[in-house]
């Protein structure tokens, strides 16, 4: 009615929405209407039988079912903790969901190099067959390490086989997902874990056949050869994924490094080494590598002794 | 007792029921009755169920007895004599030349849940135990082979033993590979029961290398 007025007058308001005050208030009435309804036909229904206190039993009857109810929301938490607890193993299901021919498939593209890094390629997020060849390159390197006569004492062969090939996949597929989010490239962790699975093909055939021809340069060929097939096939996967020069630079030759340089740990690492074809290793210096069994303790205990009896000359 | 006489039920509220202890019907129920039975019936028993599934293994034909009543008797029985056999076969005293017997049933178990999880996640219907249960029966071939190499090992360790080693090892490890496949393939949807084969191959292929690599000194 006047200027100035800091009120607000709500009834005057134009509000069309179902909220509004009268709204409210008319709800409000109509469901006090219905309750006073519904206890008017318990009531009478409670007047017609005889001998029965309602108001009593309807307490008992909604305790009662308050307690049932309780219960079974107790149970069945229970019961869904249970369930996600062996549903685990749910959660790997998607990621077994192969083919025979697909695998096959996807062992023979892994030494393929794709030539379009100009659209992101497609990498399967499947993890049966990179650790079906994780395992075959464990039981190779047993194979190539009984050969060679490795003694190792500080272990077992088969847990250094184990811990060398799994230690691989899983701790270069996380330092390159790690580098790969600080390069934006698009891609996951099992994409990474699938690729990198997939990139030990080539070891697997490098070493089964150098295993059992022990000829160097035929090692180094198959080295270039094979293995540089397949680093440049996940390189090239990688590079088609990321965005700028720099990125793409660090990304690849880190896993290039890395990927080239476990052939050669593997080969060298536990193989024999056969004198008359050291042609590559001889010079002035001593060949860091003995003819007799790998003996490490002798080695460190050798380490040892020199080194306290340099600081005993020092002193 | 006067006390006693203004003890009385209210005659609103009915009381009834019935005080009869239901007397259990004699159904022949088995684990009953086997607890009086003697000792050596007990064993004589698992003993000849173990000895049954021996003969499954040996002559692998479509039964389901080993898969039904699985058990782990067998498995654990093979896998420890296995790795005794398979001890002290080390260059010096205090090397790890051969395999360790912690090592030789760690693989085995370990190898065992890893195939099992395998099949299991490629959509198997076998259950857990059962598919340990048979991978586990199935090593005996390998521990036949054990023994005859050890054998062979007593007479010398040349070329021609190397020869009937490997030979004898590699007809069990076939063996093994075809009669553990012939239970656990079935459980899989037909056109993927390359990719169970495949680590069941791996696995006995380990076993086998670790006995044919066995020298004892």
């Amino acid at each position: 009615q006047g200027g100035g007025s800091a009120v607000i007058d709500m009834e005057n308001m134009d509000d069309t929405s179902g909220s509004s005050f009268e709204d409210m208030g008319e709800m409000h009435q109509r469901m006090k209407e219905e309750e006073e309804e519904e206890a008017e036909g318990e009531a009478g229904a409670g007047e017609e039988e005889d001998g029965e206190f309602l108001g009593m039993k309807g307490l008992r009857g909604q305790l009662g079912r308050q307690v049932a109810d309780q219960m079974w929301q107790v149970g069945k938490r229970q019961a869904s903790r249970a369930f996600s607890l062996y549903a685990n193993i749910d959660i790997l299901r998607p990621y077994f969901d192969v083919e025979p021919v697909q695998v096959r498939a996807r062992l023979l593209e892994s030494m393929i190099p794709v030539k379009m890094i100009n659209f992101p390629q497609k990498i399967a997020g499947e993890l049966y067959g990179p650790l079906m060849l994780v395992f075959t390159l464990v039981a190779i390197l047993l194979h190539g390490m009984k050969t060679s006569d490795t003694i190792i004492r500080e272990g077992t062969l088969m847990g250094t086989a184990i811990g060398t090939c799994f230690g691989y996949w899983l701790g270069v597929s996380s330092f390159m997902y790690f580098l790969a989010y600080l390069c934006n490239a698009q891609i996951t962790m099992v994409q990474m874990l699938s690729l990198l699975g997939y990139g030990l093909f080539g070891h697997c055939i490098t070493l089964f056949v150098t295993y059992n021809i022990h000829f160097h340069s035929l090692f180094y060929i198959f080295w270039l050869v094979v293995g540089g097939l397949s680093t440049l096939r996940m390189v090239a996967v990688l590079v088609s994924r990321t965005v700028g020069h720099t990125q793409r630079l660090i990304l690849c030759g880190t896993l290039a490094a890395l990927h080239m340089l476990f052939l050669l740990y593997l080969h060298f690492a536990y193989h024999k080494v056969v004198e008359g074809i050291l042609d590559t290793l001889e010079g002035p210096n001593m060949p860091p590598f003995q003819r007799v069994a790998r003996d490490i303790p002798v080695v460190s205990n050798a380490v040892l002794n020199t080194t306290a009896k340099g600081i005993a000359l020092t002193l | 007792f006067p006390g006693l006489a203004d003890v009385s039920i209210s005659q609103d509220i009915p009381v009834e029921g019935e005080i009869t202890v239901p007397v259990g019907s004699h159904s022949p129920d088995e684990d009953y009755s086997t607890l009086d039975e003697p000792v050596k019936d007990t064993i004589m028993r698992d003993l000849k169920a173990v000895g049954k599934k021996f003969v499954h293994v040996m002559y692998p034909r479509k039964s389901s007895a080993l898969l039904r009543d699985w058990d782990l008797w067998g498995p654990l029985v093979l896998c420890v004599s296995l790795a005794l056999m398979l001890q002290g076969g080390s260059a010096d005293s205090k090397d790890d030349g051969g395999p360790q017997f912690a090592e030789v049933f760690v693989i085995i178990w370990f190898g065992a849940v890893v195939i099992t999880l395998n099949s299991k996640l490629l959509g198997g219907t076998i259950s857990f135990f059962q598919s340990l249960c048979v991978l586990g029966y199935c090593v005996l071939p390998l521990t036949v082979a054990m023994l005859v190499c050890r054998l062979v090992l007593l007479a010398g360790a040349g070329t021609i033993s190397f020869i009937i080693r490997l030979i004898v090892v590699g007809a069990m490890f076939a063996w093994s590979t075809l009669a553990s496949t012939a239970f656990l393939a079935d459980s899989q949807p037909p056109n993927r029961k390359a990719l169970v084969v495949y680590p069941i191959f791996l696995f006995y292929f380990v076993i086998s290398w670790m006995i044919l690599t066995f020298t004892p000194q």
